[in-house]
């Protein structure tokens, strides 16, 4: 009885693990987005927000996406609102990938994921520069992009392995 | 055709209005919000500046307790490095107290006449009651260079304040909440101070540049100002009192632009002290 209740909040904590690792990258001071480097960026929450809305949309809910957002906006001082909206034009792009997607394949994702975060970052850059009057480098978005995409590959592998191998193994005893 | 067109409509349809097994709100509903919060918000609606101050309280004190281990690695960190280098760091500070301790007497007159003359002109200033905050969070935002500290209008912050670490400028309040508050840092994009540079008192504006350093614009004497030269505040404006340390002017042999790197090293602020200075009526 003991080990079955174990065995439960194991399960629960490792299948809320991709709602624990948004808020953790939201609120934490280190932040990938802005590491300080000058050739190297990229925006963790995309990546797993985008993952797991397209793969296992039921691990991450739409109302916590919207609450993440709130708190990123508060943390980086941007206009309340914003984060949430890129985050849930993310999930948008990966809902309708997933209903159109009939065989799953980790480039096609990646590539309709590159087109996503272009549009969300071209959508941030317009907000933020000409509307609320942030100033913006350019330069720093691009390489942020860039990165953000080829990291999509790796994450995307090391989320699966995760879903596959530790979740799994513990939903199959 | 016809059929491709329905089948985008159905999938977009779909992706906006379906809810899944986990979802209590259709992704439509949620991006109708954040809009209004936007929205809202640059209009600066009571209601939402009242869920923002809310949100505010709350994601301070849980980001603070996120970011617990990963200060405690970087704490753990500076101490070994610290050890490491203390034999070399005595030296140098032995041969640093020989210099300042001829240089402080020194000080102290000149001090002194300078109230004495300040006191003369008019325009003697002093300090409020400092009110020492801790660092919550210095989360390095590409939009913003600010810290939060832990105390608000509850502690008597006020909007403006001058925030000093020890003697050193880092920057001033510009939002403020019952128990925390927002500090813009020097070093942010829309960060512009009145400063002199001594010597040669050239007075400019020192700027934000979003990275560590600042830089110096508007100057007519551009071509003076020397390398190593130490910037103040020059007072003007009436935002800041005259003469609080703020850095020295960094030369690079391969860009014209003049940086000012600054004395406090923002990205390791533990404890800020918060002031304000006002003009002396006693007299």
């Amino acid at each position: 009885m003991i080990d079955l209740k174990k065995k439960n909040i194991i399960r629960q904590i490792l299948s809320s693990m991709p709602l624990i690792l948004l808020f953790i990258s939201v609120l934490n001071n280190y932040d990938f987005n802005y590491l300080g480097l000058k050739y190297f960026s990229f925006n963790f929450s995309y990546i797993l927000i985008f993952f797991y809305s397209l793969k296992r949309s039921e691990s991450l809910g739409y109302i916590y996406i919207f609450i993440a957002g709130l708190f990123n906006d508060v943390v980086l001082g941007t206009p309340i609102g914003l984060s949430s909206l890129m985050f849930l034009i993310l999930c948008v792009a990966a809902a309708y990938l997933r209903n159109i997607t009939l065989r799953p394949n980790l480039i096609k994702d990646g590539i309709f994921f590159l087109v996503t975060i272009l549009f969300i970052n071209s959508l941030l850059f317009v907000a933020l520069n000409f509307i609320f009057n942030y100033e913006l480098d350019y330069f720093n978005q691009i390489i942020n992009i860039t990165f953000t995409f080829l990291l999509y590959f790796l994450f995307s592998n090391l989320f699966d392995y995760f879903e596959n191998y530790l979740v799994g193994s513990i939903n199959a005893r | 055709m016809e059929t491709s067109r329905d089948d985008f409509i159905i999938a977009i349809r779909s992706a906006f209005l379906k809810k899944g097994t986990q979802q209590r709100f259709s992704l439509l509903s949620l991006i109708f919000f954040s809009i209004i919060f936007l929205i809202l918000g640059s209009l600066n609606f009571k209601v939402i500046n009242y869920v923002k101050i809310g949100i505010n309280e709350i994601v301070y004190r849980s980001s603070f307790i996120v970011s617990g281990p990963e200060n405690f690695i970087i704490d753990n960190y500076l101490v070994v490095k610290n050890h490491l280098n203390l034999y070399k760091i005595n030296e140098k500070n032995k041969s640093e107290l020989e210099n300042l301790k001829a240089k402080d007497l020194l000080n102290e007159y000149i001090i002194l006449e300078n109230k004495r003359l300040k006191n003369i002109i008019d325009d003697y200033v002093i300090k409020s009651d400092t009110i020492i905050a801790k660092v919550l969070s210095d989360k390095g935002s590409p939009f913003l260079k600010s810290i939060i500290i832990n105390k608000g209008s509850k502690h008597g912050i006020d909007l403006g304040m001058v925030v000093m670490d020890k003697e050193y400028l880092v920057g001033n309040t510009v939002e403020v909440n019952y128990l925390s508050s927002r500090v813009l840092l020097l070093s942010d994009l829309n960060s512009k101070i009145p400063v002199i540079i001594e010597p040669n008192e050239i007075f400019s504006i020192l700027s934000g540049t979003g990275k560590k350093n600042g830089v110096i614009q508007y100057s007519k004497k551009y071509e003076d100002i020397k390398d190593d030269s130490i910037i103040y505040t020059s007072g003007s404006g009436n935002l800041f009192k005259a003469g609080i340390p703020i850095g020295r002017m960094v030369f690079n042999l391969l860009s014209e632009e003049k940086k000012v790197e600054f004395f406090s090293d923002f990205s390791q602020l533990r404890f800020v002290s918060i002031t304000s200075f006002i003009k002396d009526e006693t007299k």
